[in-house]
Order: C-alpha cells, then sequence, then structure tokens
C-alpha cells in the first residue's frame, strides 16, 4: 500500500538505532515509574515503527529517564530516550499531516511562518484599501461595529472560518490516520473508559509530574513544576480565548450586539484573561525552552516548538495592545497585525506544534486500551 | 592558623554510602568535601545500578507489601551469610534499617509504588523511583544544597597515616598531586572488583575472562592503602558477587541490561558441551548470584545457555539477540563447539527430561530429570522444538566481600593496637564485616546508607572535638 510504504520511510539504520535504545531499556525497566511510556515498552518484546510512533507521541518529554539512564551518552549503549523520541514525535507530525510537505515547510521554519504573516497582513490591507477610503485605517473608530469600519465582517471572518474548518479536518485527519496505523483497528477497542481516562491523563498533565519526582526534570536535572504550570496556563488561556470568541459570536449574531464590547462582558473579561495567561505561559516556556539542556532534545523538535510558541505569544500580544487601545488611531494597524497572526495560526495549525495534541490523545487512549486488555488478562 | 585543618570532614568516594556520610557530616558540621574519583556524568559508583533498598518496616503503605520484621531480616541475613557477621554490626544493619525510609525521603528520595513484576522483592524492598542513578543525583543535589563541596576527577592516592590518626589525604588530578586537610576522614570507596589484575592475585589468569559489571573505578586504591597501612581484613578475598552475563557485554559497566535470565529454561554447558551444575535447583533469583562463580571454573570461562523456540518468550528480554539455528548440530557450530558433542549431551538431556510432568515456571514444578548428572530439578522439559536457541555465558563480577574491619563507630580496625581515631569505612569496603558470602537484594545500600550515615556523624563529631 503506497500510504504504508511512504510512512514506513525511515532510514534503517536510524530505526536499528532506535529499536536498540528500546532494548536496553526493556533489559532494564529502572524507569517504569515515570510514565506510561516505559510500561507500554514492555508490554512489547519488538518494536515496529508503528510501535516506535505510538512511544514517542506518549513521551510527554519530562527528561526523568534521560538523567535517571546509566546508559545515556557518554557510555557506549547511547541510550537517549527523550531525544529519540523527540525525533520521531517531529517525524509522525510531518508523517501523519496532509500534505506532508507543508508540515517540513511550515512547522519549523521562521521564514515561512513570516512570510505568511507578511502575506495575512497584505491581505488585510488589500481589504482596506479596496473597500473603502484607506485613511480609516489610521482613524479612531468608537461604537457598535469600529472593528468592521476598518475591516468589513464578512472579509474577517470568512476566510478565517474556512482556513479554521480545513485545519480541523486536516487534523482530525491526521489524528484518524495515525490511530489507524498505530492499532491497526479503529471500531473494535474504542472504549468511554478509556476515551475518559485518557482526557484525564491530558487535562491533567499527568506525564509533566515525573511519576511523584516532583515534577519534570525540565529545563536542568532539577526537577520542577514549572514546565506543568506554564503549559497549564497556555491550554487553559486558550480554552479562555476560545470561550470568549464563543460569547462574542452569540453576542453579536445571536442577540445583536456588535463589538467593542465594554471591560465588564464576558468576551473581554475571558478572552483578557486567555491572553494574558497564555502570555504569561508562552513566555515562560519559551524561557525555559531558551535555558534547556540540549542534549535530551532533538533541535529540530526544539524549532518547531519555540515557533509555534513565539506565533501564540504574538497573537495574544498584539490581541492585547489591540483591547488596550481599540479607542485610538492605532486600532487600525493593530487590527490588521493581529488577524495577519491569527491568520498565519490558523494556516499553519495542523502543520504545527498544535497538532500534538490529536497524536498525544490518540496514544493517550491507547495506552489507557492496553492497560485495560493487560489487567484483564492478569485478572484470568 | 598555620595547622588548622581546612576540612572538617573528607569523605573518600562518591556513591551512596559516600554521600550519606557526607549528608550527615554535614549534619552535624560545616566544610565537608566529598572527593569522587569519576566524572561527573559517571559519578555514583556501583549505586548507579542499583534499584532498591532492603529495610525492616512495620508497613509502609503504598511502598511495601506487609511488614518486614528485624526478626526475619535477621534471619534472612544468618541464612545467606553463613553465621560468619559481625553479630553486633549485624544486628546495628537491620535494626537502623527501620529509620532509612524516613531518612531517605528527607533527604529528597523519591520511591516507587510496589509494582507486579518485583512482587517477591515489594515486601522487603523499597525501590525508589528511577533507579540508582536517579537516587545518587538526588543526593548529589541534596549536597550541593546543604553546602557539602564535591569535587570530580578527584583520585585519592594516599592517605596521610600518622599511627592511629589521619591528617587529610592526598589528590591526584592531571598529574599534580594536592594534600588536603581534614579533621577526620570517611573511606566509602567502594570494593577492587573493577582491579582485574588484584583478582588476578586469587584466581589466575581466570580473571581475565570476567566482565565487570559496575563502575572501572572501583579498582580497591584506597583498599589497598589502608590494608599496606595495617588494617585489618575481613572477607575472603577469592569471594566476590557474580552472575552470569551475555559473552558479548562490555568489558565494564554493562549494568543491569547484559544479564541473562535464560538458563532455567534449558541446560547449560561448558565448552566441551558438558552440563555441569542443576540449572532448575530453585527459582532463579534465589540462583542467579552463584552462576558467575559457576562459570568462574569452567575451562576458558565460559558456558553456553541452549534452549528451544517453546522458552524464548518465558523470560525478560536481554539486549542481545541469541544465537539462531534449526537444529543443535548448526548451533554448535555457530557457537565453535562440537557439533556432535553438543547434539549428544542434548540427546542425553532428552532422554531424561520430564515427558509427563507439568511445566510452570511460576512454581518449582514436577518436571525433573530422572537418572542424570547433574540432575536438572525442576523446569526439565525436552529441548526438541526448533529453532533453537544459543545465549554464550560469561562471569560478570557485581562486587567483592573482602574490606577492612570496623567497630560499631565504623572506626577502621588495625591488626594490632586501637582502632583508627578519626578514619571511618562505609559501604562496600567494610561490608565484608557482614556479609562475607552470598547476597540479600539490596542489602548493599542497607550497608552503605547505615554505616555511610554513622561514620558521617561520628566524622563530624570528632572534627568538631
Amino acid at each position: 500500500m503506497a500510504v504504508a510504504e511512504r510512512l514506513g520511510q525511515v532510514p534503517a539504520e536510524k530505526l536499528r538505532n532506535w529499536v536498540w535504545q528500546l532494548e536496553v531499556c526493556n533489559a532494564c525497566r529502572y524507569c517504569e515509574g515515570y510514565c506510561a511510556v516505559f510500561p507500554a515498552l514492555e508490554r512489547r518484546r519488538t518494536f515496529t515503527l508503528a510501535d516506535i510512533d505510538y512511544l514517542a507521541n506518549l513521551c510527554f518529554d519530562c527528561r526523568a529517564c534521560y538523567y535517571a539512564c546509566m546508559f545515556a551518552p557518554p557510555h557506549e549503549f547511547g541510550v537517549n530516550i527523550p531525544q529519540m523520541l523527540s525525533e520521531v514525535r517531529r517525524e509522525t507530525y510531518a508523517r501523519y499531516a496532509l500534505p506532508a510537505v507543508f508540515t517540513r515547510l511550515l512547522a519549523s521554519s521562521w521564514l515561512a511562518v513570516g512570510g505568511l504573516l507578511l502575506l495575512s497582513a497584505l491581505f488585510f490591507l488589500a481589504v482596506v484599501v479596496t473597500t473603502g477610503d484607506p485613511g480609516r485605517l489610521f482613524e479612531a473608530h468608537v461604537g457598535p461595529g469600529a472593528f468592521y469600519r476598518v475591516i468589513p465582517y464578512a472579509l474577517m471572518s470568512g476566510p478565517a472560518l474556512v482556513l479554521s474548518l480545513v485545519g480541523l479536518v486536516l487534523l482530525v485527519g491526521g489524528g484518524v490516520r495515525f490511530w489507524w496505523r498505530t492499532r491497526g483497528s479503529v471500531a473494535d477497542y474504542v472504549s468511554l473508559g478509556a476515551l475518559l481516562r485518557a482526557a484525564s491523563d491530558a487535562l491533567g498533565l499527568r506525564y509533566l509530574t515525573g511519576g511523584g519526582a516532583g515534577g519534570c526534570t525540565y529545563p536542568g536535572e532539577r526537577p520542577s513544576f514549572a514546565r506543568f504550570v506554564l503549559h497549564h496556563l497556555v491550554f487553559w488561556g486558550f480554552i479562555s480565548a476560545f470561550v470568549a470568541t464563543t460569547a462574542a459570536y452569540i453576542q453579536q449574531d445571536f442577540l445583536g450586539w456588535y463589538p467593542p464590547y465594554p471591560w465588564l462582558s464576558v468576551p473581554v473579561i475571558t478572552g483578557s484573561l486567555g491572553g494574558i495567561a497564555m502570555i504569561v505561559g508562552c513566555a515562560g516556556l519559551l524561557y525555559l525552552k531558551g535555558r534547556s539542556d540540549r542534549e535530551p532534545a532533538d533541535a529540530g523538535l526544539l524549532r518547531m516548538d519555540t515557533l509555534f510558541l513565539g506565533l501564540l505569544l504574538l497573537i495574544n500580544v498584539t490581541g492585547l495592545a489591540l483591547l488596550l487601545l481599540r479607542e485610538t488611531p492605532a486600532m487600525g494597524s493593530l487590527l490588521v497585525l493581529h488577524l495577519a497572526t491569527v491568520f498565519a495560526l490558523y494556516f499553519v495549525l495542523p502543520y504545527s506544534k498544535f497538532a500534538h495534541f490529536v497524536y498525544r490523545y490518540a496514544a493517550l487512549v491507547q495506552n489507557r486500551l492496553e492497560e485495560r486488555r493487560e489487567a484483564a488478562r492478569a485478572g484470568h | 592558623m598555620a595547622g588548622e585543618p581546612r576540612y572538617d570532614v573528607i569523605v573518600v568516594g562518591g556513591g551512596n554510602a559516600a554521600l550519606n556520610a557526607a549528608l550527615a557530616a554535614r549534619h552535624h558540621t560545616e566544610r565537608v568535601l566529598l572527593l569522587e574519583r569519576a566524572p561527573a556524568w559517571m559519578r555514583g559508583g556501583n549505586s548507579r545500578h542499583t534499584r532498591d533498598i532492603r529495610a525492616a518496616h512495620d508497613g509502609i503503605p503504598r511502598y511495601t507489601t506487609g511488614t518486614y520484621p528485624v526478626e526475619e531480616f535477621l534471619d534472612d541475613l544468618q541464612r545467606v551469610g553463613g553465621g560468619r557477621a559481625d553479630p553486633e554490626l549485624a544486628r546495628l544493619v537491620v535494626r537502623e534499617s527501620k529509620t532509612l525510609f524516613q531518612w531517605m525521603s528527607e533527604h529528597g528520595v523519591r520511591w516507587q509504588p510496589a509494582l507486579k513484576g518485583t512482587l517477591h522483592l515489594s515486601r522487603t524492598n523499597l525501590f525508589f523511583l528511577g533507579g540508582g542513578k536517579a537516587l545518587v543525583n538526588t543526593y548529589y543535589q541534596t549536597a550541593a544544597r546543604m553546602g557539602v563541596e564535591v569535587r570530580y576527577e578527584a583520585c585519592v592516592d594516599e592517605l596521610l597515616l600518622d599511627g592511629a590518626r589521619v591528617e587529610g589525604v592526598v589528590v591526584k588530578r592531571d598529574g599534580a598531586r594536592e594534600v588536603l586537610r581534614a579533621r577526620a576522614v570517611v573511606v566509602a570507596s567502594g570494593g577492587f572488583e573493577a582491579n582485574l589484575g588484584w583478582l588476578k592475585e586469587y584466581w589466575g589468569e581466570a580473571a581475565e575472562n570476567y566482565i565487570v559489571r559496575g563502575t572501572p573505578y572501583n579498582d580497591g586504591l584506597v583498599l589497598r592503602l589502608l590494608i599496606d597501612y595495617g588494617a585489618e581484613v575481613v572477607g575472603d578475598p577469592r569471594a566476590f558477587h557474580g552472575v552470569a552475563l551475555d559473552a558479548r557485554a562490555p568489558k565494564f559497566d554493562g549494568g543491569i541490561v547484559t544479564r541473562l535470565d535464560s538458563v532455567p529454561f534449558g541446560i547449560v554447558v561448558n565448552q566441551h558441551c558438558q552440563r555441569f551444575y542443576d540449572e532448575g535447583e530453585d527459582f532463579w533469583p534465589k540462583r542467579y548470584a552463584i552462576w558467575g562463580g559457576l562459570i568462574a571454573r569452567q575451562p576458558g570461562q565460559i558456558a553456553y545457555s541452549i534452549f528451544d523456540a517453546r522458552m524464548l518468550d518465558q523470560f525478560i528480554t536481554s539486549l542481545y539477540r541469541p544465537y539462531e539455528a534449526p537444529t543443535i548440530r548448526e548451533l554448535a557450530v555457530q557457537l565453535g563447539l562440537d557439533p556432535e558433542a553438543l547434539h549428544a549431551t542434548v540427546e542425553t538431556y532428552n532422554r531424561h527430561a520430564s515427558r509427563t510432568g507439568t511445566f510452570n515456571p511460576a512454581v518449582l514444578d514436577d518436571c525433573a530429570t530422572r537418572g542424570l548428572t547433574p540432575p536438572k530439578s525442576h523446569w526439565a522439559v525436552p529441548i526438541e522444538v526448533p529453532p533453537f536457541y544459543a545465549y554464550p555465558l560469561r562471569t560478570g563480577v557485581t562486587f567483592t566481600y573482602m574490606g577492612v574491619r570496623v567497630d560499631e563507630r565504623t572506626r577502621v580496625q588495625l591488626k594490632a593496637g586501637p582502632p583508627m581515631a578519626n578514619l571511618f569505612a562505609a559501604g562496600e569496603i567494610m561490608s565484608g564485616n557482614i556479609l562475607s558470602s552470598g547476597y540479600l537484594a539490596g542489602f548493599g545500600l542497607t550497608i552503605g546508607t547505615v554505616f555511610g550515615r554513622i561514620a558521617g556523624r561520628e566524622a563530624a563529631r570528632y572534627g568538631r572535638g
């Protein structure tokens, strides 16, 4: 099958090295208390590329196993599980998203994302120019519908809606392909219990706690909850911003209240709280990544992470600035800038680090299913 | 003041016993220096390769199952140690082991809940999260936080000894030698299992064929200094803890992953294709530690574990693939053995193997050979389902037993005269006081932690005057 062949494109030597490292782990098993990866590893005696894809996405890169490993480089066994699984994870993002070339192009190139930002900004500038007097970009606008006097509503939301729907379809498609590839069967094992337990694992960031070690060994060898807290800020900030968007949509399209909304309104409160949380979270994660140990890291994934966090930070900074300066003549420029960043994000959605949650969740579900089957076997 | 030593306590060594000594010393005094021979990435001696510690307890929820009374621990020790232990020190270490969970937790150690895979140890032993290197890392972090000074790649090649006192140590690094003076010194620098030349004094050329499972830095340099100075020796110099390792393992530091658990699932022959010991005498965890010595006594110090396709999935995978062949003769060719001789040995074994018993690796089953010498007492089913498999086995030395005698304050005892006033010993270098043969899983760390703590405390007290 063409897809399977293409998916199998990993150099034989590299695959042999990956399998060797996993077999060292499987003969040792000291790390089994840290996370789900090692018990999952122990359920296998041999490793296919699909197994490795699964394990890679079960790994949260907490790095406890690297610092605990007596066989880590410079030991001749050269075991570096976080680095290897990070590399595989980056590869899975590319191998499962469609079309794959976009991932390689967009996921880790500032140049490409910068180009996207520029194109998006040019698009909105063109909208401003072609829908009326361009001078209104630099005037202050107040009262209901102020934003739409700069960018008409249909042109603001239409393309965004299309892009986000396409992104969503591609994300789900990648997830299904991943599930198909790593499990073989989609329908056989779907269980509500596993879905819910995996959701709790994901939302609780269970595997950023080091299995009771006091957080993950990140950015360095000493366990810390910094990454756990910052990731929660980004995630819940994102959810909060999503609530803001939904609330604004309801207020505008169902209640007929047009933005800008007052400070004490659901969209502004949830939006600004979410924005601040994401700014703190993204900036904090970027700081941690900058200081993080490069030995257990994959340089490519680090670039991908940094790029995504940078873009998210940019969106939130421009969004917050727009909120603060919305009654000044700077509003128009900030609106164009903010929309351009949002557009760029929508465009890279299925190809960037954003996609990680899809594969993570699929892997967590599979892990819970395997646990259940193992428990059932042990019970017999 | 010119005569004032720079340190209160110097700890020689960088593994579990040394770290506990340094931590304990730091609780009682200011200027504590730990000298680790290895570079930072390899710090921790053989403690890096450990996983669990044996401790008496009245039940530690979540981390142990059941209870492990002091009396039972002492009985276990009596049984494996053959009664040659110093009874006072044995009681001391077992009694003190009850406090280890709290002590270790207070110094940052995190634990792993009792797991099914380790069931036979989950009552008697505590498993620290991530294994020995994580343990060692935690202690180094705690030591740094508490203000213990640590130097890596610091090889102590001289102890400044004067009668029953030590004045300090001499550290060699990059060809330069530095004198470091201290009020008291703790030696916790391990045994001499990585010194094949020294092992040869007792084992002859055979020692050349041994594999050292742990750190290459345990060459016994400090132990030799103490013996040469007149310290009283305990433990049989020939005795070591040795297991069957895959012969393809690296010469040093292959750790846990090169061990082989296949022995009970087939037969083991020497290079003349002869069996030499009951492969199914008892459960593997109770027998694995005698196989190093058994192989050491075979010609060429090599043996081969032979089994068939039915047994391949019965044990934890090894790091290396087994040799595989459709017939025993072809397997022998791959191993460089005489095909006819191996074929004959397997045929003989198969004729005497059990065809009526019920094979069950979970119990001491009823599959025993009949009329075969040596017998195979359990799991003795015929080797007849191809493909056939083999692992080459060598002796893997874990640790040595010979050390220096200490008193209950861990002061090093000289052959003549009083104990050293301010020289203390902890860990493998003195474990021969308690254990001179046999082993209890996780007991090395118990000794290291208990006596490391005592040594550090006593050294600090002496240092303060």
